[in-house]
């Protein structure tokens, strides 16, 4: 049974779209076949994230359209064979996509995927309320910090209020994951810490991603970071969230301070 | 380098506790009455209603506010009555409008 995930924040730059490709690439290690999609129309990048820039032929557009057909459009993954990348336009503007056409697509993608993860562009306007359109689970990428879990909560109001699943009674299951969780900065309370947000937001946690610069080097050489380098925390904290998405009980690792030599001689211990 | 040394030896400088109860004050209020963007709109024209079944209003001097406090918040009905208020009249004109 294909499940739709979007992966939304409200936000912009709290990590979407690195987190949709290392999901998506996590996933796809584990056997499953993954589609991952980007709704952020004339602002595309998950197709450079995902090292796939050069590749794009048609569109996410295009194929809503009917100018071309799903499997046109379609790259498939240059190192994983059951990854798919369904990239965005990025000379068309968010008015191109419709609510039918979206629909129809997602219809689509559904009977060839396992999973279908869609990137939602940041905002609350049409690109955004059409990713979540038709998702029967979410991923809520929030940073420790007021306003991203501000956004995140009008987010949550959104999904179990506009999406297709809300509007017949459903639920749409709805998981928060914390990224550029800096540990130093939590232990020295200078950062919601991830209990207050959990309560907050009143939604489950799919995990806890650390500040790294794995994740800049993985972008930089457009490799998802979980493909990457598979030993860094943050790879290791995606492939755990992958797991739980699907249905795995995994231990939630949070991410501790690395502490120097003075620390330790000072004997000061993370909050 | 005063304050490094300050927080290093134990004076800490949480801005965090700050910030989980900024947060939530304000989404309380987003939630439930803010939340609703077209609520005092609405507010407006019900009380608009009610108060002109037995007294005449100029609909353009009814005023609605919402100020939101810490603990609690302030809604604020303002309304302007006309002296020569007539009420006989106010009803003959409603039964004409109806």
């Amino acid at each position: 049974m294909a499940k739709v995930l979007v992966v939304t924040s409200g936000k912009g730059g709290v990590g979407k779209t690195t987190s949709t490709a290392a999901l998506g690439a996590a996933l796809a290690q584990s056997g499953q076949s993954v589609v991952v999609v980007d709704f952020d129309v004339g602002l595309r990048n998950l197709d450079l994230v995902m090292g796939a820039e050069r590749r794009v032929v048609f569109d996410l557009i295009n194929v809503v359209q009917g100018v071309a057909k799903l499997p046109q459009a379609l790259i498939r993954d240059k190192r994983l064979e059951n990854l798919w990348l369904l990239p965005a336009s990025q000379t068309r503007d968010k008015d191109a996509l419709t609510d039918e056409g979206v629909g129809r697509v997602i219809g689509e993608l559904r009977s060839r995927f396992d999973w279908i993860l869609c990137d939602s562009p940041a905002g609350i306007e049409r690109g955004a309320t059409l990713a979540m359109r038709y998702a029967d689970e979410a991923v809520i990428v929030t940073n420790p910090e007021v306003s991203s879990v501000r956004d995140s909560d009008r987010i949550i109001g959104m999904l179990d209020s506009k999406t297709v699943r809300a509007e017949r009674g459903e639920r749409v299951e709805k998981h928060v994951l914390i990224t550029r969780y800096d540990p130093a900065r939590a232990a020295r309370g200078e950062m919601l810490n991830i209990d207050d947000i959990l309560e907050i937001l009143a939604t489950p946690l799919l995990g806890i991603i650390p500040e790294s610069q794995d994740v800049l080097k993985a972008s930089n050489v457009g490799t998802p970071v979980t493909l990457n380098d598979a030993d860094s925390a943050p790879a290791r904290a995606y492939v755990d969230a992958s797991r739980r998405l699907m249905g795995e009980q995994v231990a939630m690792v949070v991410p501790a301070e690395r502490r120097g030599f003075m620390n330790r001689l000072l004997g000061r211990r993370a909050a | 380098m005063s304050m490094r040394l300050l927080r290093l030896f134990g004076g800490r400088n949480a801005t965090a506790p700050v910030a989980r109860e900024r947060l939530q004050i304000l989404l309380s209020h987003e939630r439930g009455l803010l939340g609703q963007s077209d609520l005092l709109v609405t507010l407006r024209e019900e009380i608009l209603a009610v108060v002109s079944k037995h007294v005449a209003l100029d609909p353009d001097k009814v005023l609605v506010k919402l100020e939101r406090g810490k603990t609690v918040s302030t809604l604020e009905v303002d309304i302007e009555v006309p002296n020569n208020f007539d009420k006989s009249k106010a009803i003959a004109e409603r039964r004409m409008a109806g």
